[in-house]
């Protein structure tokens, strides 16, 4: 049986399909959740070098990679809006900004809390920190485009072209910053040489990222469902669900 | 058509000699106000030289991207332009060179006056504009595709540079690094060959990013 797919690029079905969706989401993510901060406090051992600080990572990775990888997704969401003119697309970009910063913002304020008993210092002009925090300009200069532009679809097209711009530059910005602080030798520390981690960390770590991934779709998909009311309002089916008391 | 675009720009641009000078002296008062704020420390200065200038020349080619398109937009000749038979890639292409002409070339120019402000020796100064020469039409071309996204915005002026200085970053760290490769007595030839990829690729991409900008701004 073939899904029909295009039903649920139009706003109106789709926002049912969503409000379907988050509660199923949102359960997913804070059962993995528990089980991720129980490994992360409770079962995994004690690091031999680095005490309980370690434990940071258990957040901290999946934040670093979930800031990455919703850059990316939101890239692909803006770049099929742009191509193909489908709305819901770019509200998906639209609604994807917010949580990939707050993870860039968490990747940054955790590291920092860890480096500071690790290397001794809040902040080290590292590669890959560095290239963190221009990820989160580029989130932020997406994010108040967006919200500079009073015209939805022109704000659409606008982000997409800013986030097309930003996804071509990321390997260049990180390649860049990479050769930069090797040519400074600047931080002694490296963070490449981590010691081989125990498989129950390495469970935590890895139930703790499927967590983040949860909550992301679901709070996603929550906002996408926001966005589609707020800009839909004039329409009859809202009318109706209004009518109907769902809103 | 390209080539009367850029004769046009630069017309404009010669009647109206203040804005020109604005952005070089803007460019002049930032890094002289360096050596104020940190001392006239030579060995200091010396070795901050390559940084402070190329950021001066990151704030004063940023600061006259405002320029760029609001005054065709304003009297509807960017209009007229998305109207006309030819490809708009190369229209804007041609903008951008001229926006190089009129507010990197100064830069250029005046560059090596102010390295020796900070005592670089001549063959750093020599890097230097090399590396500036390379890099500006690079922040002329990506910054037009901010001035185009924030064309007619509120607010646009602070907003084209939470858009564009994060991607003028690859830019800064090859075009300073290369002088400072050159003395600290290294080969500084992969910087300036990279900075000239750089120019490459922006020369090709930006042209039809910035039409693509253009096209969502007018509609």
């Amino acid at each position: 049986m073939a899904i029909n797919w295009y039903k649920y690029a139009s706003p109106a079905s789709f926002y049912t399909l969503a409000g379907k969706m988050v509660p199923f989401f949102t359960i997913l993510a804070i059962g993995l959740l528990t089980i991720g901060l129980y490994i992360g406090f409770f079962v995994a051992p004690t690091d031999f070098q680095q005490g309980e600080a370690y434990r940071i990572i258990f957040i901290h990775v999946p934040a670093a990679w979930m800031s990455m990888f919703l850059y990316v997704v939101m890239a692909c969401w803006a770049g099929i809006g742009l191509a193909f003119n489908t709305r819901l697309s770019s509200m998906m970009a639209t609604a994807i900004a917010p949580t990939g910063a707050m993870f860039t913002f968490l990747a940054l304020w955790t590291g920092s809390l860890w480096g500071k008993p690790m290397w001794g210092t809040w902040w080290v002009w590292d590669a890959r920190l560095t290239s963190e925090l221009i990820l989160l300009f580029l989130y932020i200069g997406f994010m108040s485009l967006q919200a500079a532009i009073d015209d939805p679809r022109r704000a659409d097209k606008a982000g997409a072209i800013i986030a097309l711009v930003g996804v071509i530059n990321i390997p260049i910005i990180y390649f860049s910053v990479q050769w930069w602080n090797t040519l400074h030798q600047g931080a002694s520390v490296s963070v490449n040489q981590a010691p081989t981690m125990a498989s129950v960390m390495l469970t935590g770590m890895m139930v703790m990222v499927l967590a983040s991934w949860m909550y992301s779709i679901a709070v996603i998909l929550k906002r996408v469902r926001i966005i589609i009311l707020e800009r839909e309002s004039h329409t009859a089916w809202v009318a109706e669900l209004r009518k109907k008391g769902a809103l | 058509m390209f080539f009367w675009i850029i004769q046009r720009d630069l017309l404009l641009a010669v009647r109206r000699r203040s804005d020109v000078l604005t952005t070089l002296f803007f460019f002049v008062i930032v890094v002289s106000l360096f050596p104020l704020s940190v001392g006239p420390e030579m060995n200091l200065l010396r070795t901050m030289a390559p940084g402070i200038v190329w950021v001066a020349a990151l704030l004063a080619s940023m600061l006259s991207l405002g320029r760029l398109f609001s005054s065709d937009y304003s009297d509807g000749t960017l209009e007229q332009m998305l109207l006309s038979p030819q490809s708009l890639s190369i229209l804007v292409l041609g903008k951008a060179l001229a926006h190089w002409l009129v507010t990197g070339m100064p830069l250029v120019v005046m560059a090596p006056v102010l390295g020796i402000q900070y005592d670089l020796p001549a063959d750093a100064l020599f890097v230097l504009v090399v590396s500036l020469l390379l890099g500006t039409p690079v922040l002329s071309l990506i910054g037009a595709i901010g001035a185009a996204l924030t064309l007619g915005l509120r607010g646009g002026g602070v907003l084209v540079s939470l858009l564009v200085l994060p991607l003028y970053i690859p830019v800064l760290i090859f075009g300073a690094g290369a002088v400072e490769a050159n003395m600290a007595g290294i080969s500084y030839d992969a910087h300036l060959s990279l900075l000239g990829a750089f120019l490459l690729v922006s020369l090709v991409l930006a042209p039809w990013a910035i039409a693509a900008s253009l096209r969502v701004s007018l509609e």
